[in-house]
């Protein structure tokens, strides 16, 4: 599976595996969906350290789930992006809406 | 300008070939012995390209994407990504940031994208008849 899930105190993390594309996106969606409507977490951290590669369609990804924590007034966290990933995101604006956890230089 | 090199690929419609038509493409460039952050990019503004192909060119059909990639004497880079789906009424529209019509899971950063990532983006569509994206790249030798 490419998304393993972990929950502790309100926080539900996503660890995501794999390139993500318009194709890998939609598993991934309903992978963290599944779990996230029925724990409604405060914060919904998504792990991307395994991550190589990710188009637009994971900024979609992000912004999904934004809008869906945001029904029980939950946040977004994103962790582990590297430099080509970064890119992406900073281009996107996402930072907007979801908090961006750095990794400690 | 004539290319020193250059190769096609046609692959079907399914979404689960935009991870195959990068890495063709990726590979196939690597002979320019390109740095990471060059070859991520235009990985990246191909999938672009050819997840708008097969989401819209081919919305609700299954057909063949074409690219055909060239690469020019001073390192540049040509990649066309071409589709007989059914075209795009308004190109201008289209290109605009956060225009979609893919719903809600869709950013509408397709093309976006493929500007800040490649050097130029040239895009031709005819309503019914497809549409055909062109990117062009530098690439700039590792030293």
């Amino acid at each position: 599976m490419n998304v393993q899930i972990s929950y502790k105190e309100g926080v539900m993390t996503a660890k995501l595996s794999g390139e993500i594309d318009h194709h890998s996106a939609r598993e991934m969606r309903e992978a963290i969906d599944d779990t996230a409507q029925k724990l409604k977490p405060y914060c919904l951290r998504l792990d991307f350290t395994n991550v190589p590669f990710m188009d637009s369609s994971g900024v979609g990804l992000i912004l999904g789930r934004v809008r869906m924590c945001g029904f029980w007034r939950g946040r977004v966290v994103l962790c582990g992006l590297s430099q080509n990933l970064n890119k992406m995101v900073e281009l996107s604006g996402i930072a907007s809406v979801a908090a961006i956890e750095r990794r400690a230089s | 300008m004539k290319p020193v090199n250059q190769t096609q690929i046609s692959f079907s419609s399914n979404s689960v070939n935009e991870g195959y038509a990068r890495a063709a493409v990726a590979a196939f460039l690597a002979q320019l012995d390109p740095t990471v952050a060059d070859l991520s990019d235009i990985r990246t503004a191909v999938s672009e390209a050819v997840t708008n192909a097969i989401v819209h060119g081919y919305k609700d059909k299954l057909g063949t994407v074409y690219i055909s990639v060239k690469i020019f004497e001073d390192g540049r880079a040509q990649v066309r990504v071409r589709d007989k789906g059914c075209g795009i009424p308004d190109v201008k529209q289209a290109m605009e940031p956060l225009f979609t019509t893919g719903g809600e899971e869709r950013a509408g950063l397709g093309f976006a994208v493929m500007q800040s990532f490649c050097d130029s983006v040239r895009v031709s569509s005819t309503v019914g008849r497809g549409t055909s994206v062109t990117l062009t790249k530098h690439f700039t030798p590792r030293c």
